[in-house]
């Protein structure tokens, strides 16, 4: 009865249909319906989400969407960004690029997160999508302000360009200049991260006065204060704005220029940069405070008298970025000011000091809760916490999404009671029955994961550092966390046993990342021969793995569905575990013989043969990984 | 057996040398494998802490090393006094950043200890790689990290005569010659030195990236070296 209905309309009038129908999630079950269906839809999907540039291949995903106009990657495992991940462990984007700069002329938008992405790539996207329109780079490197150049001299229709935290090489600010005189286009600027000295201010005035239409600029370090009024004069529709350096000798016509710039951005709701701040300037900004909603105080390194003094003028605040030099008092004096808040990260201004250097204790962040009802997003760096805190948390603020709590020293115990914090974080997720991400710290005994298991229903990733006791924390969080797509463990006593018995679990999540466990060889053979569709990597640079016998642990370990097979830019301290590796290496304990390789075939065959339903499923389900 | 694996392992590392002596003004010397401990020891001594018997900082060095090389794979025990990595997960350019701030602010001396990103490139590889020379407190440590980083690399290309050679003098120029490799680094002046020829917290103040090059290219560097340790010796 389906068919009939479907044949009845014009696959224009199901396009059209089609095209209100945005999320990856609807539109693969739209897929998935019947065949006339999957063909249609696939004719006309033009945004892809990978969330795992090697859980399938840049041809796989060509031949199935032909039309795509936008696309986003990611690359490196998240532990990536505090140096677990070894230089050259991939995650190169060139392949992609390559392939679609001769499959998608018409690409507009290009979002990468943790990629390596090289001058190379800049050029070849410059020069192979005539209407390319967005370029995000997110914690990506390997490239160079010569490549933006490229994109600034080409990209006619260039929109955004955001280059937020990566790592780049910036040969100075000549690039700017490559924008050519005539082009208007530009809506997004974020070289925030940009770390040369030199910059080229007449260029940049330039492009930000014939720009009518930006909206965000972020600066980078290198833009003198007493250049913002200028620049601010030349774009007051501004909405996001990301000051250089925000630090000078105070000068009163300097001040006065500077406020003024300031209040005539009647559109200013996000501020950011403030780098080297001397506290004198900060006044500058009030006038604009009371409608901002968002505000960046990461690199703000002055004392909570202060903060708190700029704090109480911005009633409107959602977001809120600071370091811990705001301590207990003036997180309490935020609580009072800022009703609105939704969003509180507070940084460590001192990270590896043996000794507290501010007073900022779990104090803080239980007033923040207590008070702001609207709150759903925490990340906190602190250096002590109680059982009783956390359920204190847990209890007035049940609408959190996001909470990450980092105790400064790893195995901390509950301050007040010395005992473990299981049942803290257990209330966590007890309460906050919409958790999606959570991050553990502190002393930690298996009964946290069985919280865990028990509780987060809702919980798509988590972050585990110096935690548990045996294998059953692991087994308590794979069987019991139904929403779970990301794991990430470091440092903790976790092995063979969990892993092997929820194996199977493994396929419906992205990734698993395992380092400094008790994971053996022997076990990532195995889950790497039973386990056709997930890539089983082990991150070895101490030498092979086979070198050493199998029950030996692996130091690092990264799992994750693939239906393209294992990769092969593996550098040298990266060895996958194939399905025929039992054969190869050594057999220190593994069964040989016709029943094995009976077994092996078996498996090979299998993939083989996999139903057409089942790889179409694969595929439309590598959207939404 | 584990340990005579790492042992084996250990002939084919990288590993640092230090030529000439900093502020005794003493220039490259004829030295042992085992006595580069002994020039560190010197090198400390001359900064303060006195009265360690040299024969048992040799061992304790070595067995040190061992330490490193095996608690490097046991996950209870970071290594002592440098830091876990990865830990507290801070982002890189949230680190550096700290660091120049808290530098331009009130002298908080020893106490909190600022990250020292530099760049690590190999003559060679095919990429770079990046160390926190704040995680190690010696030239030891961070020659044993470096050859692990670099190991696929430098497997037979670095053996212990090599570096037996490069502590004698009369043979350091014959090294450079060779294609073996030598450790070198770009200071706070833009110029290129060997690494070694400062005591290691004059070190890690000054070092802006290091490179690993080889022996014939870093010839003219050796000269340099000398000079800069008469200057500051």
């Amino acid at each position: 009865m389906q068919k009939k209905v479907a044949c009845s309309f014009p696959d224009e009038v199901l396009e059209h249909v089609f095209s209100f129908i945005q999320s990856d999630k609807d539109r693969n079950a739209v897929s998935m319906v019947c065949k006339s269906w999957y063909e249609i839809e696939r004719w006309c999907r033009r945004k892809i989400f990978i969330g795992n540039c090697y859980a399938v291949s840049p041809r796989m995903v060509i031949r199935r969407f032909p039309k795509v106009r936008s696309i986003e990657l990611k690359g490196k495992p998240h532990f990536a960004d505090f140096n677990l991940v070894p230089d050259g462990w991939g995650g190169y984007v060139l392949p992609w690029i390559a392939e679609m700069a001769g499959a998608y002329p018409w690409l507009e938008e290009i979002r990468l997160k943790r990629m390596v992405v090289t001058d190379e790539c800049l050029e070849l996207i410059a020069k192979s999508f005539k209407n390319f329109k967005v370029l995000v780079l997110f914690s990506c490197e390997g490239f160079s302000t010569d490549g933006l150049a490229a994109i600034a001299a080409s990209c006619m229709n260039l929109r955004e360009l955001d280059l937020r935290d990566s790592d780049v090489d910036d040969l100075g600010g000549h690039w700017l200049s490559h924008f050519p005189e005539t082009y208007t286009s530009l809506v997004s600027l974020n070289s925030s991260c940009l770390g040369s000295d030199e910059v080229s201010l007449s260029a940049l005035e330039r492009l930000v006065g014939r720009c009518t239409n930006l909206r965000t600029l972020r600066l980078n370090r290198a833009v003198p204060l007493d250049k913002i009024a200028n620049i601010l004069g030349r774009a007051p529709q501004l909405v996001d704005f990301g000051t250089g350096t925000y630090g000078a000798d105070l000068q009163s016509d300097v001040f006065s220029s500077l406020a003024g710039a300031f209040s005539s951005c009647k559109e200013l709701r996000s501020l950011s940069g403030f780098w080297d701040v001397v506290p004198a300037y900060l006044p500058a900004i009030y006038p604009v405070c009371s409608r901002l909603t968002s505000l960046n105080l990461s690199y703000v390194t002055i004392q909570s008298p202060d903060l708190v003094k700029l704090l109480r003028h911005c009633p409107s605040l959602q977001r809120l970025l600071v370091l811990d030099y705001i301590e207990d008092s003036g997180l309490e004096a935020l609580s009072s000011s800022c009703k609105e808040l939704q969003e509180l990260r507070v940084f460590p201004s001192d990270p590896f000091g043996e000794e507290p250097n501010v007073s900022l204790t779990e104090q803080g962040l239980v007033s923040v809760c207590l008070a702001c009802p609207k709150l759903q997003s925490v990340l906190y760096f602190c250096r002590r916490m109680s059982n009783v805190a956390l359920v204190t948390i847990a209890q007035n603020c049940p609408n959190l999404t996001r909470f990450r709590l980092c105790i400064i020293e790893p195995r901390t115990a509950d301050f007040l009671t010395l005992e473990p914090l299981d049942v803290g974080f257990g209330a966590i997720v007890e309460h906050c029955k919409d958790l999606r991400r959570l991050s553990l710290s502190g002393l930690l005994t298996d009964r946290v994961f069985e919280y865990i298991g028990r509780y987060a229903k809702k919980l798509e990733m988590l972050s585990v550092a110096f935690a548990g006791e045996s294998d059953l924390g692991l087994h308590h969080v794979l069987s019991g966390c139904e929403s779970l797509r990301k794991l990430e463990i470091r440092d903790c006593p976790f092995g063979d046993k969990a892993l092997l018995a929820n194996a199977a679990k493994l396929e419906t999540m992205r990734s698993l990342w395992m380092s400094s466990c008790a994971v053996s060889f022997g076990a990532c053979k195995l889950l790497g021969q039973k386990m056709p569709r997930l890539n089983v990597e082990v991150i070895d640079e101490s030498g092979p793995p086979d070198s050493r016998p199998d029950s030996c642990p692996v130091d690092k370990l990264y799992i994750y569905r693939s239906v393209a097979g294992p990769r092969f830019d593996m550098p040298p301290f990266v060895w996958t575990m194939e399905e025929d590796s039992a054969l190869q290496l050594n057999t220190i304990g593994n069964p040989i013989g016709s029943e094995w390789e009976h077994n092996m075939k078996g498996i090979q065959g299998l993939r083989a043969q996999m139903p057409f339903v089942l790889y179409l499923a694969e595929l439309s389900n590598t959207s939404q990984w | 057996m584990e340990v005579g694996l790492k042992m084996g392992f250990e002939e084919t590392e990288l590993r640092l040398g230090l030529p000439g002596g900093g502020d005794g003004g003493e220039v490259v010397r004829k030295r042992g494998f085992s006595e580069t401990v002994d020039l560190k020891l010197k090198l400390s001594s001359k900064q303060g802490s006195s009265g360690i018997d040299p024969n048992e900082e040799k061992m304790t060095g070595l067995t040190k090393e061992k330490n490193l090389l095996l608690s490097a794979t046991d996950p209870a025990k970071p290594p002592a006094k440098a830091q876990v990595v990865g830990w507290p997960p801070v982002r890189s350019f949230r680190k550096n950043i700290l660091a120049t701030a808290t530098q331009k602010s009130s002298s908080d001396e020893s106490g909190g200890e600022k990250a020292a990103f530099v760049k690590v490139s190999m003559d060679g590889a095919p990429y770079l790689r990046k160390v926190d020379l704040r995680m190690y407190t010696s030239y030891h440590q961070l020659s044993d990290a470096l050859a692990k980083m670099f190991s696929s690399f430098t497997i037979g290309n670095c053996g212990s005569q090599g570096v037996k050679d490069f502590m004698n003098e009369s043979k350091l120029m014959d090294l450079l010659n060779s294609s073996d490799y030598v450790p070198t680094y770009e200071d706070k002046d833009g110029d290129w030195m060997l690494v070694g020829d400062v005591p290691w917290e004059m070190f890690v103040e000054s070092c802006k990236r290091l490179r690993i090059m080889k022996g014939t290219e870093a010839i003219g560097l050796a000269p340099k070296a000398v000079e800069k340790c008469k200057k500051r010796g």
